[in-house]
């Protein structure tokens, strides 16, 4: 019997090990992030944890390491845990609607983050705002042009948010400057493949162009492989959307003129700031849309 | 290691004052349906001396045909018999070249883990199929009086896997086959035909723990169930059953697959970074199998015998 006590007590040193102190606080928000696997969703999750601390609220993290049930158990563990705002940045947008509803029935505000969900109650969504996205591709081009230049659009697959806000975004401003011509507008899946032939194409059909613009790195690093392979690497000045990794290097390495990055950091901080705003009652907008950043070269 | 589960129910409601709370302690249970549901069958293959690296993936399959045909206009109803169907059949499949291909099951099922994960991107295009049919959403959300319907089906399950173990003949024969092939077969035991069976009740279980998740989560995802037939092998290995064969018991792995639940919902409660839980995940389940072992060293003994036969 008193191997057992022995027993029980070396278990209960090795549990308290694993037990980070539990700060009392009148307020916690609960984060259920998709994954910390990917450097996008840690920068998110750092973001809400450095405003948590400069506001004093507890923030709680379960992570879902992107499998749906495990995010539904994570958002349950976290209304036990009697958290008084969820902020939830769904692995999926069909999956997480059961969750969302069991907050829902506790009675606790749910914040939407990054990906939206299908259905119950939400109080705010904080996304990356693309049309603002396409209007900074679109200024850019303006600068440099002083207003005129021949450009070529790349589309996303037609019916996308991103491709539909961000094309939006960019056509906008394009058309309040008669001296900037679309001398070509075409849909390339945004696949990279996609993005050379058809650039390909435009390239055979328009012997002057400027800039071009594609909905994402993709297709502007397929257009860039065309452009390059076509010689016309010094006329043509690329920009991208995203902040991918190859297309940042080719930015740097002045092959591609910008491409345009979400800010996860800031859409952390932002979800804190929309949840603390719901606990002291204030009213929070339906949809924060989250500033992108320009990335470009010398 | 009901020693192990009673002790660390203690500790969390030490250390989590939220953890004895009616509403968690339901939220726990639900949460390890499907891993217990799932473990049932690895310990019946288990205990004939094999092992099923498929469940994860058979699981996610047999989801997917469901929702697809409950979202094409089909009666949920077919769905259901559908999934049990399919995966009851892929389970076969690999039981039969196990026993008649005499191949390792480590292979065997590690090609269907392979297959069944390739189809259900296939069939999905790789896009999660979303379901919202009132009937079958009970599997996932329904109640039987206070109990969640994933509870009552773990409930069952249990209770006809333990009568089938330990009180019909066929039960009797799997511990053989486990325990001794090469004496069972010389007793005249069907040892192939026991083998195929173990791996379709496997395949079945893994289509049950199919249902209740994409009932669940409203959803199909092509990514379901992906790594979870380790977390039901440490289920059953937590339960004291022997990788060896022979030995072990499904009211054993239903522990198991308490104390890594339990695990998994104290830790969340006490804000610990998800990197850590996996760590303490490892910790825990070696801690809790040398901890059975120092005490029951001297007594019963530990089964050690050739270890690698069952793979």
């Amino acid at each position: 019997m008193t191997k057992r006590i022995r027993l029980l007590v070396v278990l209960s040193v090795l549990l308290l090990a694993f037990a980070a102190a539990v700060p009392v606080s009148a307020q916690t928000i609960g984060l259920a992030i998709s994954t910390l696997n990917n450097p996008f969703f840690v920068d998110l999750k750092e973001g809400a944890e450095e405003k948590a601390a400069e506001l004093g609220v507890t923030l709680r993290v379960v992570d879902a390491q992107d499998d749906p049930a495990r995010q539904l158990a994570g958002i349950e563990d976290l209304i036990a845990a009697g958290v008084d705002v969820i902020l939830i940045n769904p692995t999926d947008s069909a999956a997480v609607v059961p969750g969302v509803l069991a907050a829902n029935r506790a009675g606790i505000p749910v914040i939407t983050v990054d990906r939206a969900a299908d259905g119950g109650v939400i109080v705010s969504h904080i996304a990356s705002d693309n049309v603002l996205g396409g209007r900074m591709a679109a200024q850019l081009i303006v600068e440099l042009s002083g207003g005129r230049a021949k450009v070529v659009e790349l589309e996303g697959i037609p019916g996308t948010t991103a491709a539909r806000e961000r094309g939006q975004g960019f056509n906008e401003v394009i058309s309040q400057y008669p001296g900037i011509v679309v001398v070509a507008r075409q849909e390339a899946g945004f696949d990279r493949a996609r993005g050379l032939t058809v650039m390909e194409n435009i390239l055979q059909a328009q012997p002057e162009i400027d800039f071009v613009f594609a909905h994402n790195d993709e297709m502007a690093l397929g257009a860039l492989v065309a452009i390059e392979a076509a010689g016309r690497a010094g006329q043509i000045k690329v920009i991208g959307f995203d902040a991918t990794a190859d297309a940042v290097r080719a930015v740097q390495e002045g092959r591609m003129l910008a491409t345009i990055a979400q800010q996860p950091r800031l859409m952390g901080a932002l979800g804190v700031e929309t949840a603390v705003k719901v606990l002291r009652g204030e009213p929070v907008d339906k949809f924060i849309p989250v500033p992108l950043s320009l990335v470009i070269g010398r | 290691m009901l020693f192990v589960l009673l002790a660390m129910v203690v500790l969390a409601s030490l250390l989590s004052d939220r953890f004895l709370t009616t509403n968690n302690l339901l939220n726990v249970a639900r949460q390890v349906a499907i891993n217990a549901i799932l473990a049932a069958g690895m310990t019946v293959v288990i205990l004939s001396g094999g092992i099923d690296l498929s469940v994860g993936s058979v699981l996610a399959l047999s989801g997917a045909v469901g929702a697809g045909i409950i979202a094409g206009g089909g009666s949920w109803l077919v769905a259901v018999l559908a999934m049990l169907g399919l995966g009851t059949l892929l389970g076969a499949v690999n039981g039969f070249f196990v026993a008649y291909g005499q191949l390792p099951p480590f292979i065997v099922t590690l090609a269907m883990m392979a297959f069944a994960r390739g189809s259900t991107l296939v069939y999905t295009g790789g896009r999660p199929i979303t379901v919202f049919h009132p009937s079958f959403q009970w599997f996932g959300h329904g109640q039987v009086g206070p109990i969640p319907a994933p509870v009552f089906l773990v409930i069952v399950l249990y209770v006809i896997a333990h009568v089938f173990l330990s009180h019909t003949k066929v039960g009797r024969l799997i511990y053989a086959v486990g325990g001794n092939e090469q004496a069972s077969r010389m007793a005249g035991i069907r040892v192939n035909q026991i083998k195929v069976l173990v791996y379709a009740l496997s395949g079945f279980t893994a289509a049950l723990a199919g249902i209740v998740l994409t009932s669940r989560l409203f959803s199909a995802q092509p990514t379901a169930g992906s790594g979870y037939e380790l977390d039901a092998i440490a289920a059953v290995i937590l339960g004291g059953t022997s990788l060896a064969g022979g030995r072990g018991s499904v009211t054993g792995t239903i522990i198991g697959a308490l104390i890594i639940g339990i695990l998994g919902n104290v830790l969340n409660l006490l804000n610990v970074s998800s990197f850590y839980q996996d760590v303490a995940k490892g910790i825990v389940i070696l801690a809790a199998v040398l901890l059975d072992r120092l005490l029951h060293a001297g007594g019963r003994g530990v089964a050690v015998k050739g270890v690698s036969q069952g793979e």
